[in-house]
C-alpha cells in the first residue's frame, strides 16, 4: 500500500483545493491498490470510466460526481460557501436515494492537540450533519463520529496539506455514534 | 496478545546490608542539589558486579541510568585502577580518587539455593572514604533488570536526597505503517525503554494510555466497533471493559489519584464536557456544563482540584477547579494556546502543551499559573507526563513530513533532554507510578 499512498499523495498536493478532483484521485489511488488483487476487466470497476460513467446510486457516483467530503478553515467549524454547495448536492443525492444510512466523519488537521482535535473533529461532524439537516436530510439516518488528527489523507509539512485533512466525510452506511 | 508479567508479582525483597553507615544524605560528602538548575553531573564509579556475565550486566543498567539522569557521569571502566574482587571490602579509597570518582559501586549477584537471585550492592562516599548505603535484594533470575533500575534508585536517592524513578514503566501507544493508514497498539515498557511489549492488537486506534496509581490497570481511549470510547485495562489478566455508558464519545481519561475515578471528557454534538465515573458504584458526575471544548482533565495529587483545558474563552486554555467542578477558573495567560495541563505529582507545577507562532512547546507553570517556563520548543512537542519524584517528564515529538513521533524526556530544569528509544514509532506516554 505504501508505494501506491505516496505518489498519490503527491499527486493531491499539487491539485489541492479541488474537493471533486482530490476525491477522483483517491478513487483511482484506491482501484489501483484494488486492481492488483481483483484483475477487474471493466473501465467500471477500474473507476477508470470518468465521472459520468459511475453507477447512478453506487458509492461511487456518490464520491465522484457528488462529492464526498468538505473542507474547514484552520480551527473553524463554519460550513464554507463552497462546502455549502457540496452539501447541497448530498442532500439532493440522498433524497434520491433514501435506503442509505450515512456516517458523517469529522477530522482535523496534524496541527493541534489529540484531544484537542477529537472534539474539533467531532464538532465539524456533528455542524455537517446540522447543515445536511438543514437540507432535508432526516437526522435519523445520520450518525457521526470523530477521528481528530488520526487519520490524515494528505501528508507533508505545509498548509496544502493540512487544508486538506481539516475535512468532513459523508460515508454511505460506516459506523458512528 | 502478549501476557503482561506483574508487578505486584516480582516479589523484590529489600534489606539493609549489616554494614551500612546510616545513609543520610545531609550528612553524605557526596550531594547533588537538583534544585539548582543545571547540575554538573557527579563523576561515579559502577563496578562490575560479580560474578560473571549477569553481574557486568546489572552494572551497565545501573550505570546507564544514573547517565540517562543527567545527575550522574559513568567513568569508563577502562580507567579504573583497583579491581574490586571483594564488593565487601573497603575499597582503596586512593586508587578511585585519583581518577576523579566522587561515589563507587560495588556489588555482588549470587543464586539462592531456592533459584532466585540475590543482588547486593554497596555505594562508597571515595573522598569522604566511607559507605554511603549498601543494600540487598532477591528475586527471580528474570527480573535482573528491575533490580538494576532499583539500585540505581537507591544510588540516586542516596546521593540527591530525592526519590528515583528508574523502576518504573511507561505505557504509550506504539505505532507503525504510513501515516496515512497508521497503526496503533497500546505498549508498555521499562522506562529505559527496554522489556516492550503489546498490550493490544492493532486493529482499532487507541489513544491516551494512563496508569492506575497502584500500576495494575490503564485506563485509555479505543475506536473498537468504531465506538470511541474510554476503557478500562487490567495488566495482569488483560480483561477489558468500557467505562460507563455514555450516549457519545468518551475521552481523554485518567484516574483520580485514589484510583476510585476515572475522569474524561464526553462529547455532545459540538461540547465536550467533563464527567467523572465512580468505578465501584458506577455513577457518573458531571463536572462542566459549557457549549465549549472542555478535556484534558488532570487531578492534583491531593484529589482537591482538577486542572483541564477549555476553548470556552475562545482559544484553548488552561483552567482549575475544585474535584466538585465548583470555583473554575483561567490559569494560563500567555501568548498562544495552552492545552494537555498534567499535575505534578508533587504537586507544585502543572505541565503543558503550548502552541505559539507556529511551534508546539512543552512547559510548566504553578498551579496558579504563574511562573511558566518553556522546557523544549519545535515543530510538534506533545502530551506532557510526570516522572513519579517530579523532576523529569516524557512527551512526544513529532517532526514535520512523513515520519512518526518518537518520545522524549527532559528534566524540569530544561536541560538533559533525551531520546526514549521505542522499536518504532511511539506516542502518549504515560509514567507508572514508583512501587511502593
Amino acid at each position: 500500500m505504501s508505494r501506491i499512498d505516496t505518489p498519490a499523495v503527491g499527486r493531491m498536493q499539487t491539485i489541492a483545493r479541488n474537493p471533486v478532483m482530490i476525491a477522483l484521485v483517491m478513487t483511482l489511488a484506491i482501484a489501483g491498490c484494488a486492481s492488483k488483487k481483483n484483475m477487474p476487466n471493466n473501465a467500471n470497476e477500474l473507476g477508470l470510466g470518468g465521472a459520468g460513467a459511475a453507477t447512478p446510486g453506487s458509492q461511487q457516483d456518490f464520491t465522484v460526481n457528488v462529492g464526498d467530503r468538505i473542507f474547514f478553515d484552520t480551527d473553524s467549524t463554519s460550513i464554507r460557501a463552497d462546502a455549502q454547495q457540496t452539501l447541497a448536492r448530498q442532500a439532493q443525492w440522498l433524497a434520491k436515494y433514501p435506503n442509505y444510512a450515512i456516517t458523517i466523519e469529522g477530522h482535523a488537521d496534524e496541527r493541534g492537540t489529540r484531544e484537542y482535535n477529537l472534539a474539533l473533529g467531532a464538532r465539524r461532524a456533528a455542524s455537517t450533519r446540522d447543515y445536511l439537516v438543514s437540507q432535508g436530510v432526516p437526522a435519523n439516518r445520520m450518525k457521526t463520529i470523530s477521528y481528530g488528527k488520526e487519520k490524515p489523507v494528505a501528508v507533508c509539512d505545509d498548509i496544502s496539506c493540512w487544508s486538506q485533512n481539516r475535512r468532513a466525510v459523508t460515508v454511505l452506511g460506516g459506523a458512528g455514534m | 496478545m502478549i501476557k503482561v508479567s506483574l508487578f505486584r508479582a516480582l516479589m523484590v525483597a529489600a534489606g539493609m546490608l549489616v554494614a551500612v553507615v546510616a545513609a543520610a544524605p545531609a550528612n553524605a560528602e557526596v550531594v547533588i542539589d537538583i534544585n539548582k538548575g543545571k547540575v554538573e553531573p557527579l563523576p561515579i564509579a559502577v563496578t562490575d558486579f560479580l560474578q560473571g556475565e549477569l553481574g557486568q550486566k546489572i552494572s551497565d543498567v545501573v550505570a546507564a541510568d544514573l547517565k540517562r539522569s543527567g545527575l550522574f557521569a559513568p567513568i569508563n571502566k577502562g580507567a579504573f585502577i583497583e579491581k574490586i574482587s571483594n564488593p565487601d571490602a573497603t575499597p582503596r579509597f586512593e586508587d578511585w580518587k585519583v581518577i576523579n570518582a566522587q561515589a563507587l559501586v560495588t556489588g555482588r549477584v549470587t543464586q539462592e539455593g531456592d533459584g532466585r537471585l540475590k543482588a547486593e550492592f554497596r555505594l562508597w562516599d571515595t573522598f569522604g572514604s566511607k559507605q554511603m548505603t549498601g543494600q540487598q535484594f532477591f528475586t527471580q533470575p528474570e527480573n535482573w533488570r528491575r533490580v538494576a533500575h532499583i539500585i540505581a534508585d537507591a544510588i540516586y536517592e542516596s546521593v540527591t536526597g530525592e526519590k528515583g524513578y528508574f523502576d518504573t514503566r511507561i505505557v504509550y501507544v506504539a505505532e507503525s505503517g504510513p501515516k496515512t493508514a497508521r497503526k496503533r497498539q497500546l505498549a508498555i515498557m521499562d522506562q529505559d525503554g527496554f522489556n516492550a511489549r503489546a498490550l493490544t492488537n492493532s486493529n482499532d486506534i487507541v489513544l491516551t494510555p494512563r496508569f492506575s496509581p497502584n500500576r495494575q490497570e490503564v485506563t485509555y481511549m479505543s475506536f473498537e466497533n468504531q465506538q470511541p470510547r474510554v476503557y478500562l485495562l487490567q495488566l495482569e489478566t488483560g480483561q477489558r471493559e468500557v467505562v460507563g455508558n455514555f450516549p457519545g464519545m468518551t475521552f481523554s481519561p485518567r484516574f483520580s489519584p485514589d484510583g476510585q475515578r476515572v475522569i474524561m471528557s464526553l462529547q455532545q454534538d459540538g461540547n465536550a464536557n467533563i464527567y467523572t465515573m465512580d468505578l465501584r458504584s458506577r455513577t457518573t458526575t458531571r463536572l462542566t456544563n459549557t457549549a465549549a471544548i472542555d478535556t484534558a482533565p488532570s487531578y492534583s495529587p491531593d484529589g482537591s482540584q482538577i486542572a483541564f483545558e477549555s476553548d470556552r474563552g475562545g482559544g484553548q486554555q488552561i483552567y482549575v477547579m475544585g474535584a466538585d467542578g465548583s470555583g473554575q477558573r483561567r490559569i494560563s495567560f500567555g501568548d498562544g494556546r495552552y492545552s494537555t495541563p498534567v499535575w505534578s505529582p508533587r504537586g507544585d507545577l502543572i505541565a503543558f502543551t503550548k502552541q505559539s507562532g507556529g511551534k508546539f512547546s512543552i512547559g510548566v507553570m504553578k498551579p496558579d499559573g504563574s511562573g511558566e517556563r518553556i522546557l523544549t520548543t519545535g515543530f510538534h512537542n506533545e502530551g506532557p507526563t510526570w516522572a513519579p519524584n517530579g523532576r523529569v517528564l516524557m512527551f512526544f515529538r513529532q517532526g514535520a513530513g512523513a515520519g512518526g513521533p518518537q518520545l522524549y524526556s527532559i528534566d524540569i530544569s530544561g536541560y538533559n533532554e533525551q531520546p526514549i528509544q521505542t522499536q518504532g514509532f511511539a506516542s502518549d506516554p504515560a509514567w507508572s507510578p514508583l512501587l511502593e
